[in-house]
């Protein structure tokens, strides 16, 4: 007979073992579905590694494409914190990047300095609104935080299709649904001369950092955690649950508007509307592969992004789907889940005759 | 045949990890007896229970169960089913019903095949009914379990076993939730059962229910089953002398005189979601040097009394004074900085947050304190050593400061929550149900705490439902009884007892 | 206003209310047995996506309609187990272990229609479910019109109503089931088994919910696309709230919002120069999240909703 028996003691070796066995794991789970595709697995590892380490603009659209992911990985891991389940960071993400169009594309007569500061708060200020709303139906009704959010999603993407077909559409557009290029100086100014990856991943550092630090030294931080991981207790112990649910929602909703603004303010230039192929939704793998902390969240990022860059390349090679990333990224999600029950219990066998010794 | 033995347990021991719960201990069981089975918290009484029933497997030992015609036989372990099957059934001191299906579909639930298209509920009822009036146990049959009162839930459970054919019938602390002419009429329904041929087991850690209503009595101490005898044999002090080791230490309760009020409650009124927390133009002063004890069977409104005196209900209607001042909107940390420490009567669900460190939770009530933060950052070395001063002064034990509270034992548990509250010095005390679930040694910390806490010059206001604990403690007693207060004219244990049942006193 | 109550009056406009609703029926019942049970799945939208290839695929290689049905229902029934390993036994989080199901479901779905479809410009089409003519029933006035349209699985959608309807009410499963979803140690000091109750539960909600899919690909439309299913699982868990866990409302919520949906498309051709078109698109989220919040506050969830539970730990 096995029993199920919690784990006395809580060992970093799993915290940091789990998601690096999970992510090995589902790399080599690839192989069933490259064999399926009729692909050789090893010429296919070596694709997708040449795609990533092979030179240094690979390596620098890794850095790119791990800029949102960041970005929506930490608006996912700090909600989840508060145990405010934010699976809404797709809309939010919108959001951003709508708000950046909107007032980066010269609308407003603003100082060229001023542009975009302007743009990064307003564009976070979006982002927010698109959490506070949900965590407000929550609160005050009971609406189960992560249906309204899934479903905000599709609305916002929907309003994002009828703004560009309505009043951000880009005159010059000759009816293509896109808005008009955010001007010069609100762009995030690039990295590296010639490459795509810009100071968005700065900027997504400093608040990976930054939200690491405020996690485990500010009282903020102490009431967020308190707060998720018992909001009974919390509540007794004079917390204002509501407080930090909202005070988290803005900040990880304004993180996720910051993944939008990152995206049409770094790379694009404009807004269309398929700017994000499911970042907020990959946010949320990141989350769980960090463990939620923020400072992980940039490691599982950077993996998580090579996985794509990666199998992109692969699949310009070989002529294997890419959706091999998402099916990577996905049993990596899976297996860091069943690596949190190891973690957290021991598996025992108890035999019936055991003396007790 | 009223001595052939029905159930043997033989050896049983039984570890979790350092613990042991059970050490070696046999018991028999004649057919028609009632067993009393004795012991503080923690004798291990539920353990050596859920191996008979199946829930746990024993580390060693066996079970013999007699069968229709009084051969006994060994019982396979660890499967409920079979222990069931074999007529052994069990009331947990935690009903075990799903709220949202009918008493019916409680006692029927398992007993029918489950994949057959229709059902004969008829027949089911004609069954229960008819064990109804063999027993004298009633209960409404086809309202929601969740609709009705703790003591049909109660003879539910017990119809649930009967239903089952039970032979063997353990009652773990079955009176814990009824009032005391609530619990003799149980004990009158049992006696019914046993006549016709029924045994039972209950336990319990009352003496006077034991002494007066089992025939045979059996001591658990640590884990060994420590004395047995008849209950004709028995007297209240060998027993107790027994259970616990040597006499009680009796503690020292000599009544101060009250100084002024430190909490006033008048006419406060809370609609709450259940009986549990619903206040009815409720009114209370506590003064400075007083326990007031709060007698009542569980889920009279003690809920919503606790919450509001914590700061974590606002009441619809009444005034809140601590010291004199009124308290204009109560939340928690307006009664904290008011004064008030709170002992929550379930240390785990609203106590403590278990993933966060021991330091964490010994601070999580003042937040705002310059000695705990500056500028919103946490001051960690301060925090320290607070909690490895407060962890040595209170005698908090277990892998350290740093780790996550839920790792503590729940004595352990207590301890840093009475060091959080008594560390500040608190002019009123709310403690409810303190010393549920604990140990005789962290039981009687509590009870010294208060009582150092008001020879101090503190108020308390001490919730329990143990009466004993109460009449131990309290100077003053009040009976909660459908969120009002009632005034005890006396410490008589018969007159309290029918005041909780809402007789006329 | 006239428009409308013509809208409202036309039999067409109530086929098409029954055909939206179809497939909702299909994953608010699936969504339904899971949460009575205690276990909350949101995989919906990954199995109604694999159900959708999954059925497809199996006819388009020459399985039959009911071989793709039974195809489909087997592969939801998979992803179901796989989340049921998950959060029952195991216990872990309900609402990662679904959102996970729900990317792998999805992924595996695009990544073989992708492999075994690797170069088509349009997508490949099937023969799909023609609508059944019973020849009692269609004719009845008005309600045979409406009904008369509808093809079989529309049909197996309704009799799945009062199946789970029936099962739910009068049968001991059904009490097992409720009883596991509110509090799990009673079914188990009972002797039946917490464990098999929500496997199977959530293993036969999750076929439903694949025959949802299912019915996208091979009833109302002929052929897979990406993003077809397009958030009408997350529509099915706000839905079942709002039907506060019964069959019968849960019919009538798949119903009016199939009602309205159809009202929507009706009116976009009315009034759609005055309006911009994606307003009617976003309707059904908006209401959705209106329903949610409406019943949210009354909703009166299974109470062991989302706790895991372990066996021999009380």
């Amino acid at each position: 007979m096995i029993r199920i028996e919690p784990r006395q003691t809580q060992s970093r070796a799993f915290a940091v073992g789990v998601p690096i066995l999970s992510a090995v794991i589902a790399l080599a789970f690839a192989a069933i579905p490259l064999l399926a595709a009729g692909a050789n697995p090893i010429q296919a590892y070596g694709e997708m590694y040449k795609g990533v380490f092979g030179s240094v603009f690979a390596f620098s659209e890794v850095l790119t494409r791990a800029t949102p992911l960041i970005f929506t990985g930490l608006a996912a891991a700090l909600a989840f914190r508060a145990k405010l389940w934010n699976i809404g960071a797709e809309g939010q993400l919108y959001l951003g990047a709508m708000a950046a169009v909107a007032i980066g594309s010269g609308v407003l007569d603003v100082p060229g300095l001023l542009l975009l500061p302007l743009i990064v708060v307003l564009g976070a200020a979006a982002g927010a609104a698109g959490m506070v709303a949900p965590t407000y139906l929550k609160t005050r009704f009971g609406a189960d935080e992560v249906v309204t959010t899934l479903l905000l999603n599709f609305i916002i993407l929907i309003f994002v299709q009828m703004m560009l077909e309505g009043p951000l559409q880009d005159p010059m557009s000759l009816g293509w649904p896109q808005s008009a290029p955010i001007l010069d100086q609100g762009m995030l100014p690039p990295l590296i001369e010639r490459m795509r990856v810009h100071s968005g991943l700065i900027l997504a550092l400093i608040l990976a950092g930054l939200a690491q630090f405020m996690l485990a030294r500010s009282v903020w931080g102490f009431r967020l955690r308190a707060v998720g991981e018992n909001a009974a207790a919390a509540r007794h112990a004079g917390i204002n649950v509501k407080r930090s649910l909202f005070g988290v929602a803005i900040l990880s909703g304004g993180v996720a508007g910051l993944a939008g603004v990152s995206e049409v303010a770094g790379l694009k230039g404009y807004l269309t509307s398929d700017l994000s192929p499911g970042f907020g939704y990959t946010g949320i793998v990141v989350a769980m592969l960090a463990g939620l902390s923020p400072a992980g969240v940039v490691i599982a990022a950077l993996f998580i992004a090579s996985v794509f860059v990666g199998a992109d390349s692969m699949s310009r090679a070989m002529g294997v789907s890419s959706f091999l990333a998402d099916l990577v990224v996905s049993v990596s999600l899976l297996c860091v889940l069943v690596g949190s029950f190891f973690a957290r219990y021991r598996v025992v066998r108890a035999s019936t005759t055991r003396a007790a010794s | 045949m009223k001595d052939s033995t029905v159930l043997k347990l033989n050896g049983l021991s039984k570890r979790f990890g350092p613990v042991i719960a059970n050490d070696n201990v046999s018991l028999t069981l004649n057919k028609g007896e009632v067993l009393a089975l004795l012991g503080e918290n923690g004798a291990g009484k539920t353990t050596l229970m859920n191996m008979l029933f199946g829930h746990y497997l024993p580390d060693s030992g066996t079970i013999e169960v007699a069968d229709d015609s009084g051969f006994l036989h060994p019982l396979p372990l660890g499967h409920p089913q079979v222990a069931l099957a074999a007529g052994v059934g069990m009331v947990h001191q935690h009903f075990t019903l799903a709220e949202n299906i009918s008493a019916l579909d409680n006692i029927t639930l398992g007993s029918e095949p489950l994949f057959a298209v229709r059902r004969n509920r008829r027949a089911a009822r004609r069954r229960i009914e008819s064990i109804m009036a063999q027993s004298g146990l009633n209960a409404p049959l086809d309202l929601p379990v969740g609709r009705l009162s703790v003591g049909e839930r109660q003879r539910i459970e017990i119809l649930k076993a009967l239903y089952r054919q039970a032979r063997v019938l353990v009652l773990d602390e079955p009176t814990a939730v009824l009032t005391p002419q609530e619990a003799d009429a149980l004990f009158e329904n049992i006696r019914m059962m046993t006549n016709e041929g029924l045994s039972v087991i209950f336990i319990s850690h009352k003496l006077r229910e034991v002494l007066a209503f089992s025939d045979r009595i059996a001591v658990l101490r640590h884990g060994r089953k420590v004395g047995e005898m008849a209950t004709s044999d028995a007297d209240e002090k060998s027993i107790a002398r027994l259970m616990v080791g040597a006499e009680t230490p009796e503690l020292a309760s000599s009544r101060m005189a009250p100084g002024a009020p430190v909490l006033t409650l008048s006419g406060i009124s809370v609609t709450g979601r259940s009986k549990r927390d619903t206040l009815n133009e409720l009114n209370l002063t506590v003064h400075a040097h007083e326990i007031l004890g709060i007698a009542g069977v569980s889920g009279n409104g003690q809920s919503g009394l606790a919450n509001v005196i914590s700061g974590t209900t606002e009441p619809e209607q009444g005034l809140i004074k601590v010291n004199e001042t009124n308290i204009g909107a109560p939340n928690p940390t307006a009664m904290v900085r008011a004064g008030v420490g709170r002992i929550p009567e379930d240390r785990h669900r609203e106590g403590i947050v278990g993933a966060m460190s021991v330091a964490e939770n010994m601070i999580i009530e003042r937040l705002d304190d310059p000695d705990v933060q500056s500028r919103g950052l946490l001051r960690r070395e301060a925090i320290q050593d607070n909690a490895e001063r407060l962890a040595k002064a209170y005698d908090v034990r277990g892998p350290g400061v740093d780790a996550p509270a839920r790792l503590l034992s729940g004595g352990n548990i207590q301890k840093l929550i009475l060091a959080r509250v008594f560390e500040r010095s608190p002019s009123l005390i709310l403690a409810n149900q303190p010393t549920r679930g604990l140990d005789m040694g962290a039981a009687a910390e509590v009870g010294r705490r208060l009582l150092e806490a008001r020879a101090r010059g503190a108020g308390v206001v001490l919730i329990s439902e143990d009466l004993d604990e109460i009449l131990g403690l309290a100077d003053r007693i009040m009976v909660i009884r459908d969120g009002e207060l009632h005034e005890a004219p006396s410490r008589d244990r018969e007159q309290i007892g029918l005041m909780m049942a809402g007789e006329p006193a | 206003m006239m428009d409308i109550l013509n809208i409202l009056l036309s039999e067409s406009f109530w086929a098409a209310s029954l055909r939206i609703a179809t497939p909702l029926i299909f994953g608010v019942l699936g969504a339904l047995i899971c949460e009575r049970a205690g276990v909350l799945n949101l995989g919906i939208e990954g199995i109604f996506v694999v159900g959708a290839m999954c059925g497809w695929m199996a006819v388009w290689l020459g399985a039959g309609l009911w071989g793709g049905v039974l195809v489909a229902a087997l592969a939801g029934a998979f992803f179901g187990l796989l989340h049921a390993i998950l959060t029952v036994p195991l216990g872990l989080s309900q609402h990662v272990s679904g959102l996970g199901i729900t990317l792998f479901a999805t992924s595996v779905s695009y990544y073989t229609y992708r492999t075994a479809l690797p170069n088509v410009s349009s997508p490949p089409r099937i023969e799909p479910f023609q609508p059944l003519d019973l020849p009692m029933l269609s004719d009845l006035p008005f309600l045979g019109t409406v009904l008369f349209q509808q093809t079989a699985l529309t049909w197996l959608a309704l009799l799945l109503v009062a199946v789970v309807w029936y099962v739910m009410n009068r049968t001991a499963l059904g009490v097992a089931l409720q009883a596991v979803g509110d509090n799990p140690d009673s079914v188990d000091a009972q002797g039946l088994s917490v464990y098999g109750l929500r496997i199977g539960a959530i293993v036969v909600g999750s076929a439903l919910m694949a025959l949802g899919g299912a019915f996208l690909t091979m009833s109302a439309f002929d052929a897979f696309f990406f993003g077809m299913v397009n958030g009408r699982g997350w529509v099915c868990i706000a839905l079942v709230i709002f039907a506060s866990w019964r069959p019968g409302k849960a019919l009538l919520g798949a119903l009016l919002f199939g009602a309205f949906d159809a009202l929507q498309v009706r009116l976009q051709t009315e009034i759609g120069a005055l309006v911009p078109g994606q307003v009617f698109l976003m309707a059904p989220y908006v209401l959705s999240i209106i329903a949610l919040v409406v019943a949210a506050r009354s909703a009166d969830y299974p109470r062991a909703l989302l706790t895991p539970w372990f066996k021999g730990q009380r």
